[in-house]
């Protein structure tokens, strides 16, 4: 019956698909909040910004750091320097030119500017030194292999020194001035970001778009409908339980994103709210994972999709620990450990954050630990109530995800070594701290391996988190567009994406 | 009644200020705040502590809410700091998209639930009014959010005729901007159609039964005349009241239909700064929305006056 009008709907889709081929529509689910690079905080914004302002570094699809804005670098043999040799006859956006003081005026803003969110992750940087209009070293204050993969992120993009003098604070975050491929035309807040192609662009051939717009539609079914019937090219963050019908549907393609990305549950070890029976008892933190089966929460809420992982690296990454691959169920060894622990029926309070697929997880981990003897009790928390409650150490365990960081020292350093900022659940161990260190101190891959090993074999050992699952991120894009990739820190790269012919 | 106009606008000061003490003393009884909501995810408590000095959230309650009450006073509303831009402009962009929303929902509403409450009641029993009475009853029972993924499925993805998003502003062309608010107006009034239908009928029952249409009748007056000029003037007084009710809850945000449809609205703006402890946008948008809110009210307290002119004195 409804054949007929689907036919029409093609058509008039056609007819649009033509008329705007020009016109990149990506969906995402937020706004992007401010869009100078010194103060976003948001994943939206990061995604925004990629096609706005250029990176000292980038990552390509298997996550290896490549040049960007740097043509090439060389670390000094203590790894207190690095010199960093500039790609020449690349210009911002307002036609100044990107040069060596450029780079140092970028980094010190980012600095020191107040309320700048790039302070922390550029902390190792001592000085920088301008040595000619191309080249600039890093001074360090300690040795920080992981700082140039930090910079492939926000702290490496760099904004027009002049754009920002003439410009304010205030209206440098609705419109940053930078070296990237787009530049920004519009900004709607809860609405739209407009970006318009930058035609001087050092590599203005690879993108195929006029015009790209990022809309802010938060309900992920919503974002799907939109592509559907056409209003919408990309559709990020696409639940896993919508993908089976996607699949089927011709017009449309899936990518998925291979990023370190992990869900887990913190305990809090130290603060005022600790729960002595888990704080105090690492086997009862490793009965309460034994008890988890991940295979089976995978497979009910996320459709499969995801990875059932029990590390901060999915296992087909190769940061992974292959000697401790993801336990199977074994409700019996579980009750072993709380015996040998002499805890009987345990009781934890667990902090979620209200989203529906968070809630299923903790529902199917009550029923799996009860089996073990330990009672959990979900409590369901606005998000930044939790988060402030967290902070206060007035918790007794709470679930919190990271979409990952490329470099493996920021997916363990940032919420395991003494004292960090998400670390709040008060975990230290001196030993693990200066493995990061030493880790920290080598260029080469394969002699930092080594190093991550031990410290994986340690939290699996005291189990301070325990890991639920590592979450893919999924995109969904209309056939009609060719050549999109995906990248282990989930971020959408639009060179080479163009209109199918 | 320009003594019902000045008493309203005497009520509003008090109400006003009592209103924006509740907001802002229920605001920051939520956990967390705007630095930490604005700080991201890996930030550190330094980062954490230097955003709350820099927007002056470390100064103590009563100095916070004495200076936002100042800067009220000479027009300024504050600044979003989650959406970096001035509540007042946040407020002046959002305005014609919840008017335009609200006025088209209200037509819709007005349009289908006057007709049908007239009808049903003149047609008493029939399957006519039953067939009214069930209609009415899905349509306060379906759910916004249920309702607006079906259109946009039938009439953007299958049909391809209005856009399944966004919002064009009426003065970029009446059709254009039509199109935009059209299912949205819909999902939206159909709820309130159903609801001054239900009390349209009712009104208008009680009506037809009194005494002067009965004398009306017996006048010999056409039974069009009877309905139209006698019956349904009295019975417009309830549909006044809850048209300015439901068209200031219009007012303020439907923040289900704005997700939905991504029209940037007041809903959207306010739940999102809750969200984030944007403090200074939640404080403007109640503001805002309490004057519209007795505004509209005064508007149908004239509404009354003009359709019963008993109460002219």
């Amino acid at each position: 019956m409804i054949k007929a009008p689907i036919a029409l709907g093609l058509t008039l889709a056609l007819a649009a698909t033509a008329a705007s081929a020009q016109e990149l529509r990506i969906g995402m689910r937020d706004d992007p909040g401010s869009l100078d690079p010194a103060t976003n905080a948001s994943f939206v914004g990061r995604v925004s910004l990629q096609s706005v302002c250029d990176k000292l570094f980038d990552i390509d699809p298997q996550g290896t750091l490549v040049p960007m804005l740097v043509e090439s670098w060389e670390w000094a043999d203590d790894k207190l320097s690095v010199t960093l040799n500039l790609r020449q006859g690349v210009t911002f956006q307002d036609g100044t030119t990107f040069d060596a003081d450029a780079v140092k005026w970028n980094i010190e803003r980012f600095k020191t500017m107040e309320g700048s969110r790039r302070a922390a992750e550029l902390e190792s940087i001592d000085a920088v030194e301008v040595v000619d209009d191309h080249t600039v070293v890093l001074r360090l204050a300690e040795p920080n292999v992981a700082l140039l993969t930090q910079m492939t992120d926000r702290a490496g993009m760099m904004v027009s020194p002049a754009a920002y003098e003439d410009s304010t604070q205030e209206a440098f975050e609705s419109a940053p001035v930078c070296a990237g491929p787009y530049s920004v035309a519009e900004y709607r807040p809860q609405e739209v970001v407009i970006l318009e192609k930058f035609e001087d662009h050092w590599n203005a051939d690879a993108f195929h778009f006029g015009t790209v717009r990022f809309v802010a539609l938060p309900d992920s079914n919503v974002r799907l409908l939109n592509l559907r019937s056409g209003d919408l090219d990309l559709v990020e963050n696409v639940p896993p339980a919508d993908l089976p019908a996607l699949e089927a549907d011709g017009d449309i393609e899936i990518a998925f994103a291979e990023q370190p990305a992990y869900e887990m549950i913190m305990f809090n070890l130290e603060g005022s709210g600790a729960d002595p029976d888990f704080a105090e008892h690492p086997e009862v933190r490793k009965a309460f994972s034994l008890a988890l089966d991940r295979e089976a929460i995978n497979q009910v809420v996320f459709d499969g999709r995801y990875s059932a992982g029990n590390q901060m690296f999915p296992p087909t990454n190769p940061w992974y620990n292959e000697e401790y691959p993801v336990p199977a169920r074994d409700v019996e060894a579980a009750r072993a450990l709380l015996a040998e622990a002499g805890v009987e029926n345990p009781e934890l309070d667990l902090l979620i954050s209200t989203s529906p697929e968070r809630l299923a997880v903790a529902e199917m981990m009550q029923a799996m630990v009860g089996e073990v003897g330990i009672t959990l009790n979900v409590l369901p928390t606005e998000f930044i109530s939790m988060r402030q409650q967290a902070a206060d150490g007035n918790f007794e365990a709470y679930v919190i995800g990271s979409s990952g960081r490329v470099d493996p020292d920021l997916n363990i350093s940032l919420t395991l070594r003494c004292g960090t900022a998400n670390n709040v659940g008060g975990y230290c161990n001196e030993e693990l701290d200066a493995l990061l260190d030493e880790a920290k101190s080598l260029s080469d891959d394969a002699a930092r391996k080594p190093i991550y090993d031990q410290i994986i074999s340690m939290v699996m050992e005291e189990q301070p988190v325990v890991y639920i699952h590592n979450a893919r991120s999924a995109y969904a894009h209309d056939a009609d567009i060719e050549g999109f990739r995906t990248y282990p820190d989930a971020i959408i790269r639009l060179d080479d994406v163009r209109p199918a012919d | 009644m320009s003594r019902i106009i000045l008493r309203r606008l005497m009520e509003l000061v008090p109400t006003l200020l009592i209103l924006s003490v509740v907001i802002f003393g229920l605001q920051r009884l939520l956990p967390g705040d705007a630095a930490l909501a604005m700080a991201g995810e890996d930030a550190t408590p330094e980062l954490i502590a230097s955003l709350r000095a820099q927007y002056g959230l470390d100064r103590p309650l009563p100095v916070q809410y004495l200076d936002w009450l100042g800067s009220v006073l000479q027009g300024d509303l504050g600044r979003s700091l989650r959406l970096n831009a001035p509540v007042g402009q946040l407020l002046i962009d959002r305005l014609p998209v919840t008017l335009q929303l609200a006025l088209m929902s209200m037509l819709f509403a007005l349009a289908i639930g006057l007709t049908t409450g007239v009808i049903s009641a003149v047609k008493r029993d029939t399957r006519w009014d039953h067939a009214a009475n069930v209609s009415a009853l899905i349509g306060i029972s379906v759910p916004n959010f249920w309702l607006g993924i079906m259109m946009i499925l039938v009439f953007s993805v299958g049909l391809g005729w209005l856009p399944a998003s966004g919002f064009t502003p009426l003065s970029e062309g009446l059709w254009p901007g039509l199109r935009s608010t059209l299912m949205p107006a819909i999902v939206l009034g159909t709820a309130i159609a159903a609801i001054i239908m239900r009390h349209t009928r009712s009104a208008m029952l009680q009506t037809l039964d009194s005494d002067y249409v009965r004398t009306a009748r017996a006048k010999g007056l056409t039974e069009r005349r009877v309905v139209i000029r006698h019956a349904m003037r009295n019975a417009l007084t309830p549909v006044i009241t809850l048209t300015a009710l439901e068209f200031g809850a219009l007012m303020s945000g439907a923040i289900l239909t704005e997700s939905i449809f991504n029209l940037p609205g007041f809903g959207k703006l306010i739940v999102d700064a809750v969200y984030n402890r944007d403090y200074e946008v939640v404080q403007g948008v109640v503001l805002v929305t309490a004057l519209i809110f007795v505004f509209v009210n005064l508007l149908a307290d004239i509404g009354y006056i003009l359709a019963n002119p008993r109460l002219r004195e």
